[in-house]
């Protein structure tokens, strides 16, 4: 296996974009699965937070091998993006397009919009520096209260209405991403590729709706805080 | 009826162009489009003029050579249909209609609407063939192939090699293209032997000519005159994976075994 010649070609370089975007976007789903505890009250989540925690060593690699799929897939989208403008170097005076989305057109500004995103909620939940006041309060069980955190951070609009866009534009970045990602990877084919486009504008709008709930539950007090 | 005509002019590679409006009167509905550029082309030598410059051969949609991007669609608006067999009862009296070259940098202008694909044939030359000897006409029956891969391969092989593929491609790939070339061999029986080389050197090649990389638009299918499925795309894709990831040992070897 030449995986020089692998990385460096067009079909290679697609192959580690799909794979380790498949890859988050199965983090995604379990993430949103855990954080939707947050509707079964504080001592769900807090308690799903400590049992995460508490797995130590093996956190640890699932987070370093989530940073490894973040950076291989921003670098091969960037490889991709810069050879493909450079392919047309003088453009049509009105190309009409028949069969593409919109979701397509705009993979990389949402991308890069939902990178900026995550940077700025690693800084909200995971290094804590963006509310410190209620970053390290701790519940009746002396757990670390993630609960009161999400509350209380999504009683300011501006939090809640960040994390609803953000969450509109992940969904549009994983409608197109999950047809794409199985066609690059030869698992599609002629007859499944519509079920599968079908299928990722479904899963993309479950995971807008299981994730925007969120933030906007507690900003209309329907999800309150404990104390 | 009577349009306008919006042309890129261009002198050769090496000049900038721009567009030139013509006026087009009294058309008949029944001409092509290409005929249409022959009458106005007939205008404009009688005026001393230069005519505008298309590439054609066949007129009747096989041999792939007419090349348009007209009113921003590759072959313009009618699906599965090449620019030389596109109907001018399919536009409208005073409609104003652009016509452009397939814009690529893979494809260069020659001169006006002609482009230069030869980019196309050295990818061929790179695996898109059979080196076997197969003597005179065998047999048909002599080796079998199953219905399904007989029509996949009939459907790949209806590629002409146009290139509209790439001119509608927002990244200006060439993955259909290959595509269709990779599997019309891979299906059958005589394209085994050189299997994975075919495809690594035929991706590599593809690669070298400055094509975009296919980000699943899936407007090449929507604009093919043969309207073949990205599909066979799918299929290159697997058909790369195989050879460079279980097969890589015998891919190498299949070289020296031909040579
Ligand atoms: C409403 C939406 C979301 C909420 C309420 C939420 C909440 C949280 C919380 C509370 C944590 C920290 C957990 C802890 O302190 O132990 C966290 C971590 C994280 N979230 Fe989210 N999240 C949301 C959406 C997302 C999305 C869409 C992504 C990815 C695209 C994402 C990526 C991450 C990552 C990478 C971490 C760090 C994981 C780690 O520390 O190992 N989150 N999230
Ligand atoms: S001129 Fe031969 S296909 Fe159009």
């Amino acid at each position: 296996m030449n995986w020089q010649s692998i990385l460096s070609s067009s079909i290679g370089r697609k192959v580690v974009m799909a794979v380790s975007g498949l890859a988050l976007f199965g983090f995604v789903i379990i993430h949103m699965l855990g954080n939707l505890l947050i509707f079964a009250g504080p001592a769900a989540l807090n308690g799903y937070a400590e049992k995460l925690e508490s797995l130590g060593e093996i956190l640890w690699v699932a987070r370093i091998g989530l940073m490894v799929m973040v950076v291989l897939h921003i670098w091969s989208g960037l490889c991709l993006a810069r050879e493909n403008r450079q392919a047309r170097p003088l453009g049509y005076l009105g190309k009409k397009n028949t069969r593409t989305t919109f979701a397509a057109t705009t993979m990389a500004i949402s991308g890069l919009l939902v990178l900026a995103y995550i940077i700025f909620h690693l800084l909200h939940f995971t290094f804590r520096v963006t509310h410190p006041q209620i970053s390290h309060l701790l519940d009746a069980d002396g757990r670390r209260d993630v609960y009161t955190l999400v509350v209380l951070s999504f009683h300011e609009l501006p939090i809640a209405l960040a994390y609803f866009v953000s969450m509109i534009l992940l969904s549009l970045h994983l409608s197109h991403g999950f047809s794409s990602a199985l066609q690059t990877l030869g698992i599609a084919n002629e007859s499944s590729l519509h079920g599968y486009e079908k299928m990722g504008r479904l899963i993309a709008a479950v995971i807008f709706l299981g994730y925007s709930s969120i933030p906007t539950a507690c900003w209309l007090g329907i999800i309150k805080a404990s104390h | 009826m009577d349009l306008k005509l919006k042309v890129w002019r261009q002198k050769d590679s090496a000049s900038k162009g721009k567009f030139e409006i013509y006026n087009a009167p009294n058309i008949n509905p029944h001409m092509s489009f290409l005929e249409m550029l022959d009458v106005i082309n007939e205008d404009l030598i009688h005026a001393n003029q230069d005519p505008i410059a298309f590439d054609h051969d066949c007129r009747e949609g096989i041999c792939g050579a007419c090349s348009l991007t007209v009113d921003g669609k590759p072959h313009g608006p009618e699906k599965g249909t090449t620019a030389c067999q596109l109907h001018m009862r399919h536009f409208k009296h005073g409609n104003t209609i652009t016509v452009e070259p397939w814009r690529a940098k893979a494809f260069p202008v020659i001169k006006d609407l002609i482009v230069d694909r030869s980019a196309f044939d050295r990818i061929i030359e790179s695996g898109g063939y059979v080196s076997v000897n197969t003597g005179s006409a065998p047999e048909a029956n002599m080796s079998p192939v199953p219905k399904h891969a007989a029509d996949s391969a009939m459907d790949s092989a209806a590629c002409i090699g146009c290139g509209a593929c790439v001119a509608a491609c927002p990244n200006a790939s060439g993955m259909l293209f290959v595509a269709a070339k990779v599997s019309q061999l891979a299906l059958l029986p005589q394209g085994q032997v050189e299997r994975e080389k075919r495809v690594l050197s035929m991706v590599r090649t593809m690669d070298d000519e400055n094509f975009g990389n296919c980000t699943n638009h899936y407007e090449c299918e929507a604009a093919c005159p043969k309207e073949i499925s990205v599909g066979f795309i799918a299929k290159m894709n697997r058909e790369y994976l195989r050879a460079s990831l279980c097969d890589s040992g015998s891919a190498g070897n299949t070289k020296d075994a031909v040579n």
